[in-house]
């Protein structure tokens, strides 16, 4: 058996044992379940875990990036049914990568398991009794010595135990007498709790998948928002979770504020922001202020609210053919880029005669080249400007069919058209407002507001993986740092003289310092001249050592 | 000074210091170049037997009179290679911390790629100095002073960008802990990989002809072997901490959720996925040695993929886009 050294594994073969045996359901069983828990599977595994987690940083997934998923899926029609068929759109949830890390977490158990029992027999076990050619080992320091065997043995154990060795007490045979020590038996303990570790941080982590969720909400600035799954925009939760029972929270967004660099050359960088809420953690209890702002979350029992983004609304007033308020309010834009510049959707399903649609920018510090066309210079609204495109026909919300609101189907819908039959473009600062041709209604640009994003969220079992993977992080110091050694005194009597030898093996790999260590117990033993130090170079021992 | 001076001063010291790393890689080139004259006899078996000796500028059998004023030279050229890398890292940590007081408030110099390389360069330094002495590593300075001056120069050529304050997403204790042992975990992940393709080139290299006498510079594949193992042993707790630990903590307090998936955080998983299969694999038989560097080395490539890639390739996608442009 192998000799265990840094993640080596007594219990595991290295090639998982061989060849199928003969029919026996037990024996291929057996057969199957070590090759399962060989370390060679163990690596396979592992590297095909990595090689799992690729695709998911490459495709679109559908549980964080639901949009870009859908947009993804237009723009490749011919690929997505096939990745949708291979789970792309969710790797960390597809059968083939539960699949892969199940396996692992088995062989995990399989090799933790018989190894536990393993250490803890070597724990009652006493370090072996001394070779009979000490001379043979990695490092060897022999030395002559007047003084009396039990004299000798007797600081032998002192200076091995201030070595924080563990000392066995003195064997004698007909020619000699010698103690075994050994020491760091935790290297193997923090190799165990690693192990353990990493499953208690998985259980941690299923934990909150199974009962955690995760929404997202846009809030006008102004507006409330209480925790009930009908309020978010987007929302996804454990399986084990019961959405219709969220953790009561009401809060209201009063205000926000953002400053940006104005100045130097990462001038719009944006310097801070917050938003300033009340909110009540139960039904009835008492309205409490918050300064809700990045790496500053809400944090209540059961439920965080975290500040994640910001953008512009603004706001419209849509007069139809009719001559009647068809629709007025902010519309959320969404940001486009660090300038700010927002794109948005107006969608005025009640207009008469036909519907309006409009899509187009909002830019908060509007400016023009004829190069660039419109774009924003600065992310605040020094110089706000919409800049939209105008339709008229049916906006296809009757058919019942979800639709984005981030998204204008012009399918049934014609474009405005000036008289020389250039796109009728809208561009309004505001307070000002526009006619559309044919009577068909005005549309007028009355100011804007902010609106923040909130991420709403709850994961249980945090805490247990914080602590799994806080003890991992122990284990694997012990495993990787404790250096476990075996040393060995032995004195014998021969002309009246005491010949002491010291050896020393390092059951670590890690040789450094062993020669060292093997002659400071020497002169620990002897206070005087070494006579024979009978090592080879440290280099070799360490090989020898793990080829056993 | 005003924290103008500072940025304009750091620009200037960054500057300085590529030149001084410049000078160092001909010094250790003229080092190299010396050695290679040898005469073939003494090379080989000395460095072998050496063990942990470094073996570039041992001296070996009777000095003849051209024979010693050769090891001289190979001696002094690459002392002076040492001498220069100390000024050149004395002269990037002062970049590095003029930096720091170059942006109002005054903060952590790593706050986007660039940073990030020039703090990242400073740690791979730092490391070979300071085991320089203790693990021989002499017969590494070439190659540490070209990585290193190869990283400025892309930092300088594609990532530069004047001093300015944190985004607000960065705004965090976390900032320091986080960033600062990923820093410290891919320096020594870089030292290890160099290590590694040393081992490996030993490996299965000449031992004879000019091919041979350049491999014989290096020290004997054991040493390197296990001086790679200890440098990745080192950086693959501290990855642990900075990807698994102050990741997901400062993740939870800033986005609402530990692990979200961001393709940084997938990339990371990996590279300390990676890794630990190297740690397995030294340790099983028909994978140590070999194999087990090959995986020390897909562990750095994903580490680089994880800093290039996903920040150029993903950036629109990825949560921490703000390390980029």
């Amino acid at each position: 058996m192998a000799t265990p050294t840094i993640f080596d594994e007594p219990t595991r073969t290295d090639d998982g044992g061989g060849r199928p045996p003969g029919l026996s359901i037990r024996e291929l069983g057996r057969w199957a379940w070590r090759q399962l828990t060989s370390m060679r599977t163990a690596l396979l595994l592992l590297l095909l875990l990595a090689l799992g987690s690729v695709p998911g940083s490459v495709v679109p997934q559908s549980n964080i990036a639901s949009n870009e998923v859908a947009r993804w899926k237009e723009q490749h029609l011919g690929l997505a049914p096939i990745y949708d068929k291979l789970g792309l759109f969710s790797v960390y949830d597809s059968p083939w990568f539960s699949a892969i890390y199940l396996l692992l977490m088995v062989s995990l158990v399989g090799c933790i398991v018989p190894r536990t029992f393993v250490y803890w027999r070597s724990l009652r076990a006493k370090p072996p009794a001394a070779p009979r050619n000490l001379g043979r080992l990695p490092a060897y320091v022999a030395v002559e010595s007047d003084e009396a065997p039990d004299v000798l043995l007797e600081r032998a154990t002192t200076a091995l135990r201030g070595r924080r060795y563990r000392v066995v007490p003195p064997v004698e045979t007909t020619a000699s007498t010698s103690v075994s020590a050994e020491r760091g038996r935790l290297r193997e303990a923090g190799n165990l709790l690693f192990h353990i570790s990493v499953i208690v941080v998985l259980v941690g982590f299923a934990w909150g998948q199974l009962l955690g969720y995760k929404g997202g909400t846009i809030v006008m600035v102004g507006n409330g928002f209480s925790n009930s799954v009908t309020q978010y925009d987007d929302f996804s939760a454990g399986s084990l979770l019961d959405p219709q029972n969220l953790p009561p929270l009401n809060l209201k967004v009063n205000d926000f504020h953002v400053r940006f660099l104005k100045s130097g050359p990462h001038r719009g960088q944006p310097v801070d922001f917050g938003a300033d809420i009340t909110y009540t953690p139960q039904p009835g209890a008492q309205r409490r202020p918050y300064q809700l702002a990045v790496n500053h979350p809400l944090v209540l029992n059961g439920v965080s609210v975290y500040l994640v983004g910001h953008g512009y609304a603004p706001i419209f007033t849509v007069k139809d053919g009719r001559g009647q308020v068809a629709y007025k309010g902010p519309v959320t834009f969404l940001p486009q880029d660090p300038s700010f510049a927002s794109f948005g959707v107006l969608k005025v399903p009640d207009a008469r005669p036909d519907q309006l649609g409009f899509e187009g920018m909002f830019f908060p510090t509007y400016a023009f080249t004829m190069k660039t066309g419109p774009f924003s210079v600065f992310p605040d609204a020094h110089n706000p400007v919409v800049s939209l495109l105008a339709y008229r026909g049916d906006l296809g919300m009757d058919t019942g069919a979800p639709q984005s609101v981030y998204d204008l189907d012009t399918s049934h819908m014609t474009k405005f058209k000036k008289a020389d039959g250039r796109d009728f473009r809208i561009d309004l600062s505001p307070g000002h407002q526009v006619r559309l041709p044919d009577g068909a209604g005005t549309v007028r640009f009355d100011g804007w507001q902010r609106w923040v994003k909130l991420q709403v969220s709850n994961s249980p079992g945090k805490g247990i993986a914080l602590a799994g993977v806080a003890l991992a992080l122990v284990g694997l110091m012990g495993s990787l740092f404790i250096r476990r050694r075996r040393a060995w005194v032995r004195v014998t009597r021969r002309d009246g003289r005491s010949y002491v030898e010291v050896a020393g093996l390092d059951r670590s790999g890690n040789t450094e310092g062993l020669l060292e260590e093997v002659q400071g117990l020497a002169a620990g033993v002897v206070p005087g001249h070494v006579v024979d130090t009978g090592s080879r170079p440290a280099s070799g021992g360490s090989a020898t050592e793990e080829e056993r | 000074m005003s924290t103008a001076d500072f940025a304009a001063f750091s620009d200037r010291a960054v500057m300085f210091a590529g030149i001084v790393y410049a000078l160092a890689v001909l010094a250790h080139v003229v080092e190299w170049a010396s050695s290679l004259a040898r005469p073939v006899p003494h090379q080989e078996p000395a460095s072998q037997q050496q063990g942990a000796a470094g073996g570039v500028a041992v001296i070996q059998g009777p000095p003849e009179d051209a024979d010693s004023r050769r090891e001289l030279r190979i001696e002094t050229a690459g002392r002076i290679g040492v001498a220069l890398t100390v000024v050149a890292t004395a002269l990037l940590a002062a970049g590095v911390v003029t930096r720091s007081l170059g942006t109002n408030p005054w903060r952590v110099p790593w706050g986007n790629m660039y940073e990030f390389s020039l703090v990242g360069s400073l740690g791979v330094s730092l490391i070979y100095l300071a085991l320089l002495r203790r693990m021989q590593l002499r017969w590494m300075g070439l190659f540490v002073t070209s990585f290193v001056l190869v990283v400025l120069m892309l930092a300088n050529l594609t990532l530069q960008q004047a001093a300015g304050p944190l985004v607000p997403a960065l705004h965090s204790y976390w900032l320091v802990i986080h960033v600062g042992a990923a820093i410290t975990a891919s320096g020594a992940f870089a030292v290890g990989a160099l290590t590694s393709v040393v081992f490996l080139i030993k490996d299965r290299g000449p031992r004879t002809g000019a091919g041979g006498r350049l491999l014989a510079m290096f020290p004997p594949t054991d040493v390197l072997d296990r001086l790679a193992y200890r440098l990745h042993a080192v950086g693959f707790p501290i990855w642990t901490f900075a990807a698994l630990i102050a990741g997901p903590i400062w993740a939870d307090y800033a986005w609402g959720s530990y692990w979200n998936w961001d393709p940084k955080e997938v990339w990371a998983f990996i590279t300390w996925v990676v890794y630990a299969a190297y740690l397995h694999a030294r340790a099983t038989a028909g994978w140590r040695g070999r194999t087990a560097a090959y995986l020390a080395l897909l562990g750095f490539a994903t580490l680089l993929f994880n800093f290039v890639g996903i920040n150029f390739f993903f950036g629109a996608g990825s949560m921490h886009s703000y390390a980029g442009h």
